[in-house]
């Protein structure tokens, strides 16, 4: 028995009559990177709300770090973070009271909070503008920070929703080094990207049309599968295939 | 309760480094009041006045200096025909032109009867009004002295006392009055544009994906405004002490938590409005619109309520402001304790209740 830090069954989400997600089951292994792809309005956002505990699944399961969706989310939301599309730190904050206030928030000591942020500042090489407001910052080294940030309290998954959105390709590259790192670490990585090189670099991919996973297995795999010679003919053939 | 503390924290950054809520949240203040208390004001002073004094008598020569000396009027012009009342006017400088017939004071002795004219120039009516009251006002004081000199058979003598407000000062209006809109202006408006501004960054979904209950993420936003609304009324309090002089005849501690009260009404209100729109525009907007203004027209502050048609009349009974309003001048001005004013304590108490609950029931845990 394979040990899985998320596990979802005919996970549905409606809105009036529009169905978002329909009934999506997948299982994710500790320490993981997975991918979960789609067209813009595939529902993904939808489905990556629901295992956060920000929207109620209109019916079917799912469990995530082991605690159920619908009746544990304090649990949930305790062992997760969390980097969405939009940008996440406080630009009138410095970048220390930043990880002071998430890290505070997470229940963090003082002491905890200290060590993590000296660790943290070297590790994205940051030393020196720990003082700076973050609204000074290039757009690639906010983006490192918000990842960091999400970390900051050692969940065993982490979700990043679009987290390069905008980014030029090597922050990005940099940017994936620190999400290796942290899959090193045993923390499980849930992310949505638009960008099929990135889809690459995870462990095992699925690719979701109109609310339904369409697809699911490694790069390699899916590539055998639909006979194409990049992620992206992979991606296009199941998009297409809908219109 | 630490993380409540951090949080509370970084909000106080948020206010003290955007400059714009400074300045809203302390030179609004210090401006409504000064504008209030120096510039717009009905009181009367000086007013410039025109006279056609046809008599020129010792007696019309009295009554002027009479109107004079009161420090409302000082004759700007003596006018000689009554052509040139109109031009006059037409200036614009001169509100009010006071004609006496000839022989005045032959007439007023022996026919017992002498007719004054006020002319005032009613382009603002308020202005008019006022003058002609207090120019009527000091002739009829004028007339009991000389009258005093001669016993006449009957008369009826009124006693005007104004009570609570004796020299009728605008002050005692308006420092209660800037107090409910300023408490209205930082508490709602500053707490629903907070709110909505986390939504619009986006790191509200952050907020709500942490293990922070949302109850608490309400309390960590708004707590640091209540401080500040707080501290904002002590100001205005203090301001209107020793500036304009505004009596506090009852208890202090009762009057700050009245205010307290009605900071929270206020509050309430703001996480209401931000908990039915996501764009920080729109809550400004609706703060404007659906709060500030009835507080201004609505609340009794600017215009009385007695004098309102029925229906607003009514109307004004769902304006918190109004209550407050009622409850600080009964404080204030009369030292009404909390036996007297429990009525409007109560109504402003439920409806706070009433906003808390219904806007904790609106927050969106889950961001659907």
């Amino acid at each position: 028995m394979k040990n899985y830090a998320i596990v979802t069954k005919e996970l549905t989400k409606r809105f009036g009559d529009f169905i978002a997600t329909n009934a999506i089951t997948f299982e994710v292994e500790q320490g993981e990177i997975f991918g979960f792809l789609g067209a813009n309005g595939a529902g993904k956002t939808t489905a990556m709300r629901m295992l956060c505990g920000l929207l109620k699944p209109s019916s079917g399961e799912a469990k995530v770090a082991g605690f159920d969706v619908y009746t544990q989310t304090e649990k949930v939301k305790q062992s997760i973070g969390y980097m969405s599309q939009k940008f996440s730190l406080y630009e009138d904050l410095t970048v220390k009271e930043n990880i002071r206030f998430y890290g505070g928030i997470y229940g963090l000591s003082n002491q905890q909070i200290k060590d993590k942020t000296h660790a943290l500042l070297q590790q994205l090489n940051m030393e020196k503008e720990a003082g700076h407001l973050v609204s000074s910052l290039p757009l690639g080294w906010k983006q490192k920070l918000s990842f960091s940030i999400a970390v900051i309290h050692d969940p065993s998954i982490v979700f990043l929703d679009e987290p390069t959105g905008g980014v030029d390709p090597i922050t990005r590259r940099q940017f994936w080094d620190l999400i290796y790192e942290a899959a090193d670490r045993g923390v499980t990585i849930f992310v949505t990207t638009h960008y099929m090189d990135e889809a690459e670099y995870c462990n095992r991919i699925s690719i979701m049309v109109d609310g339904k996973i369409k697809a699911l297995d490694t790069p390699k795999k899916l590539k055998e599968q639909f006979n194409a010679d990049s992620m992206n003919d992979v991606f296009l053939q199941l998009a297409r295939a809908k219109s | 309760m630490r993380q409540f503390l951090v949080f509370v924290r970084k909000e106080f950054y948020h206010i003290f480094r955007d400059k714009r809520t400074l300045l809203i949240l302390f030179g609004m203040p210090v401006i409504l009041i000064v504008l209030f208390g120096f510039a717009i004001t009905n009181e009367i002073h000086h007013v410039k006045i025109g006279v056609l004094d046809n008599a020129r008598d010792v007696y019309s020569q009295q009554m002027i200096h009479k109107i004079t000396s009161s420090g409302y009027f000082e004759v700007d012009q003596n006018l000689r025909t009554a052509d040139e009342i109109e031009s006059t006017f037409r200036k614009g400088d001169i509100k009010l032109v006071i004609v006496i017939p000839d022989h005045f004071g032959d007439k007023f002795y022996h026919e017992k009867k002498a007719p004054v004219q006020l002319l005032a120039d009613a382009s603002d009516p308020n202005t008019a009004t006022t003058v002609i009251n207090y120019a009527t006002a000091i002739i009829g004081q004028y007339q009991q002295e000389m009258t005093g000199k001669i016993t006449l058979p009957l008369t009826i003598n009124t006693e005007v006392r104004m009570v609570y407000n004796p020299s009728l000062k605008g002050v005692f209006l308006f420092v209660p009055g800037v107090m409910t809109l300023i408490l209205m202006l930082v508490s709602a408006m500053m707490t629903s544009i907070t709110i909505t501004r986390e939504k619009e960054l986006g790191t509200m979904e952050i907020l709500l994906v942490s293990p922070l209950r949302p109850i608490l993420i309400i309390a960590g936003k708004v707590v640091p405004y209540i401080a500040l609304s707080f501290i904002i009324a002590c100001i205005i309090l203090v301001m209107g002490f020793f500036i304009f002089g505004m009596p506090i005849k009852g208890n202090l501690l009762l009057l700050l938590a009245e205010c307290g009260l009605f900071g929270l009404t206020a509050l309430s209100l703001g996480i209401l409005i931000s908990s039915i729109t996501s764009s920080q525009q729109t809550a400004m907007m609706i703060s404007m619109m659906g709060l500030l203004l009835p507080t201004i027209l609505l609340s009794g502050f600017v215009f009385p309520i007695e004098s309102m048609p029925r229906p607003l009349q009514i109307f004004s009974n769902i304006i918190p402001a109004k209550w407050f309003i009622i409850i600080l001048k009964d404080v204030m001005l009369k030292g009404s304790g909390l036996r007297q004013i429990w009525l409007p304590t109560v109504i402003l108490g439920g409806m706070t209740l009433f906003f808390l609950v219904l806007s904790v029931r609106n927050f969106k845990t889950r961001l659907s």
